[in-house]
């Protein structure tokens, strides 16, 4: 019996184990991050599949290692007075892998598929800019030719916008912005057109494999219309969460590049920062705290500045974070285009004293005891224990710490069962607005409670000017009131983005603020 | 025999029933779906999500779609990995954690029930001693702590083997090791105790007395006995190991379906958790009847009925 099964299970090493040790090898192996969810333009939402998505599909804009916005698909643009009106030329050899030409009814189709209710596209708000997208999208409005997009032939896209949206290009350049082939779409299904063998794309790469939690290889597309600047011929995408795991596959030379800073073992940091391979750089990324604003004390502007300002954020970010934020004193991280914070509270245990005081609390006397909610166990663990100890010695409030898994920790956010609570947010485009508009009276992301009309109005001011310097005068005094005047969050540092590559055998990638790093820049010296 | 059979199974289909529900209605009690996340979205656009993924309607609803769904063998779409039924995703990592674990368990099968009949034949010597000071010791040390010690020297100092994936035999060796140790020295420890037990008894002395070769009197009459404990501790154990493991996975970055039990949770992936959830009750089920099945063939007093 025991030798039947020895025997039989021999065999099903070879049969199951799916090893194909047959196959090429890539030229290039990177360290992504987590499984992809999807590697549909329209669904999906995240940084790690956005770097995929954005090597195999291109939109009219396209980004270069720098992060700016250069031509994509499109060749050239023209842009009303009044910042309303776009039409797109699109280059004449722009083809999908399959060989067909990129046209603009490929756009139209494109944008109505990602918002057509059924698609169910989580993203499909990053096309609510355009006239009558957001009804559309909500199912009120069934006529597609009312939306904001024609094709007003082969070549030319005419887009109209409901505010003039100054990150309208950058936004042309985001992955829910990208176009698919129709036809795959309607021959394979909605869930089935992206598998390997099925997809047609129209970016620098093609898909060649996908396997759960193994890899994602892309090959270079011959069709692209720009094949020869494309340096890689293929590339394996490496998913993997654990951190030590990818240390490991990084350091043993089975990956020549780490893209993600959670990759990088926590513990690891301080030896690993002076290394020559290690490259780290702020992003649009805040790590900040919410306040409930709907619970005494925390609705009193005094309490909730006083708080702030005793947070010793240097201290934060050289004993916790490591790994070389920069402290946040205003909310919108600095690089943003078009834009300087205004100056916004820093750390001054006296002032917040002071503040504490005039609030009916002098040395913390009858503050009760409140709670500082966070979900993930170690970095913001780490700063809660820190922004506890410091409230408790400036200010003599007691804070007890709370932590929630992920969900239930978002959960209580949402319904403002907290009374501060450890957050971030990431930018969607290089724009101040990604940061602002969040806070709007009612607005989805808000989870403060905090209500105030004169806010509401500035952003919406905000929206509809078409004046760069103006824009941003209105938008710095909004921030203003969110950070400083009535202080219903507290920013504490920014975030870095961490890479690990060999500068003398990989180029082609640069610093920027967006943390994008196209795949057809890299190149790799043997 | 039929008989047997037949209980067992429709036992087994009752269990798997209540198994699925149970895991249906926590999945869909806990707190947020899988579309909550740190941005919140308008709620349009969660309404088509929650249509899209036959989340709407009440629990009750859903549950009974569910089902239906699942006798007709669907296990639906999983809700984190978007374009992916969760019978795709069963298809490609359940073979991976079965290679895995099916390797895993030979080796402790093997290396325990070795120890284990060296330590009996040895009682109270070195031998002995040491075979069950080192069955301890991998008792005792975690998988994680292992498991990073074996990268450390037979990856990264002696490369021997490589530090993680799943591209070829070799990748297998070591997470199959590290994996089958705690396991090959709780085995080996039953096969000892037992083993003791069986050589103390008459029929033993007999076979000793009559002058048979102490290898023949362990290996062909006292193991055939002492083995019992461990035939009925590798039904579970099969399914365990079979079923993957989610620190091992990770830690040596094999796409098996360890991760999704976990995961899955984490993430609220109801459909994709119910299906790793059917597989493993599948699984359990299924070699409990067959260790009943063997214990006939080795211990003749037993009779099923």
């Amino acid at each position: 019996m025991m030798r039947l099964l020895h025997v039989s299970f021999l065999i099903s090493i070879c049969l199951l184990s799916g090893c194909d040790s047959k196959s090429q090898k890539a030229d290039f192996v990177f360290l992504n991050g987590a499984e992809p969810e999807s590697l549909d333009p329209a669904v999906i939402t995240g940084q790690l599949e956005g770097r995929l998505v954005s090597s195999l599909f291109e939109g009219l804009t396209a980004r270069d290692p720098t992060g700016s916005i250069v031509p994509g698909v499109a060749e050239r643009w023209e842009i009303s007075l009044d910042g309303r009106q776009y039409l797109f030329h699109l280059r004449s050899d722009a083809r999908w892998s399959n060989g067909d030409p990129v046209t603009a009814y490929d756009f139209a189709d494109s944008w109505k598929r990602t918002l057509l209710p059924q698609t169910a596209a989580e993203y499909a708000y990053q096309l609510y800019y355009i006239e009558n997208a957001e009804a559309f999208n909500a199912g009120k409005l069934p006529d597609f030719n009312q939306v904001g997009v024609h094709a007003l032939d082969d070549q030319r896209l005419e887009v109209r916008l409901t505010n003039p949206t100054p990150f309208f290009l950058d936004l042309c350049a985001f992955p829910t912005l990208m176009p698919v082939h129709m036809k795959t779409i309607q021959k394979y299904g909605e869930d089935e057109w992206i598998k390997p063998g099925h997809i047609v794309s129209n970016g620098p790469y093609t898909l060649e494999q996908w396997r759960i939690n193994q890899r994602v290889r892309l090959l270079a597309n011959p069709f692209y219309w720009d094949r020869a600047n494309v340096g890689l011929n293929r590339i394996d995408a490496l998913p993997t969460d654990n951190a030590n795991t990818a240390f490991n596959l990084y350091s043993s030379g089975a990956a020549d590049l780490t893209l993600d800073k959670n990759l990088i073992p926590a513990m690891l940091l301080d030896a690993l920062r002076g290394r020559p391979d290690f490259h780290s750089s702020p992003f649009l990324g805040t790590y900040f705290y919410r306040f409930n604003v709907t619970r005494p004390p925390l609705n009193n502007p005094l309490v909730r500045q006083a708080i702030a300002l005793a947070i010793d954020k240097k201290r934060i970010v050289e004993k916790v974070t490591r790994a070389g934020e920069p402290v946040a004193d205003h909310f919108v991280p600095p690089g943003i285009h078009n834009y300087e914070s205004p100056a916004c509270l820093g750390h001054n245990p006296d002032e917040a004293r002071e503040l504490l005081r005039k609030a009916g609390y002098p040395g913390g006397k009858g503050f009760p005891t409140i709670s500082l909610l966070y979900a993930d166990q170690s970095i913001a663990k780490g700063v809660a224990t820190e922004v506890q100890d410091m409230l408790h010695k400036e200010l003599g409030i007691t804070v007890q710490l709370a932590q929630q898994e992920w969900k239930v920790y978002l959960n209580s956010m949402s319904q403002l069962d907290y009374d501060i609570a450890a957050s971030s947010w990431l930018g969607d485009y290089n724009d101040p607005n990604t940061f602002l508009d969040m806070f709007v009276t009612g607005g989805g992301n808000n989870r403060t409670g905090w209500s105030n009309a004169r806010y509401d109005g500035l952003i919406q001011q905000a929206a509809k000017e078409v004046d760069v310097e103006k824009r941003k005068i209105i938008l710095q005094e909004a921030e203003g009131l969110l950070c400083r005047d009535e202080a219903p969050i507290a920013p504490v540092y920014f975030y870095v983005g961490v890479q690990f590559y060999d500068p003398q055998k990989i180029t082609g990638l640069v610093q920027n603020v967006l943390d994008e790093h196209p795949l057809k820049y890299i190149r790799k010296q043997n | 025999m039929l008989v047997f059979f037949i209980r067992r199974i429709l036992g087994g289909l009752l269990t798997l029933f209540i198994v699925i529900s149970i895991t249906f209605f926590l999945m869909r009690a806990m707190p947020g779906n899988a579309f909550t996340k740190e941005r919140k979205l308008p709620p349009a656009i969660e309404k088509n999500l929650l249509a899209k993924y036959k989340l709407d309607g009440t629990v009750w609803q859903q549950y009974r779609g569910y089902m239906s769904d699942v006798l007709q063998g669907d296990l639906r779409l999983s809700t984190k990995y978007r374009s992916r039924t969760v019978n795709e995703v069963l298809k490609q990592t359940l073979p991976v954690s079965m290679t895995l674990g099916g390797v895993a368990f030979l080796i402790a099968l093997a290396v325990g029930l070795t120890l284990g009949c060296l330590a009996a034949i040895g009682h109270k010597t070195m031998l002995d001693r040491v075979s069950m000071f080192v069955a301890v010791l991998s008792v005792a040390i975690p998988n994680f702590v292992i498991a990073p010690l074996a990268i450390l020297f037979f990856a990264l100092y002696w490369h021997i083997f490589p530090v993680a994936g799943w591209d070829s035999i070799r990748h297998v060796v070591l997470p199959a090791t590290c994996l089958a140790l705690p396991f090959a020295a709780y085995v080996a420890r039953l096969t000892r105790n037992s083993m003791l037990e069986v050589l103390n008894q008459d029929y033993i002395r007999t076979a000793r007395a009559k002058g048979v070769a102490e290898a023949r009197v362990v290996l062909k009459h006292a193991l055939k006995v002492a083995i019992l404990p461990v035939v009925s501790f590798s039904g579970p154990l099969a399914a365990n190991l079979l079923t993957g493991s989610l620190v091992i996975e990770q830690i040596f970055k094999v796409p098996g379906v360890g991760a999704f039990f976990v995961n899955g949770v984490l993430n609220r992936d109801t459909f994709l958790v119910g299906g790793v959830v059917i597989v493993y009750s599948t699984l359990l089920i299924l070699f409990n009847i067959i260790v009943d099945v063997l214990y006939t063939f080795l211990d003749r007093r037993i009779q099923l009925a």
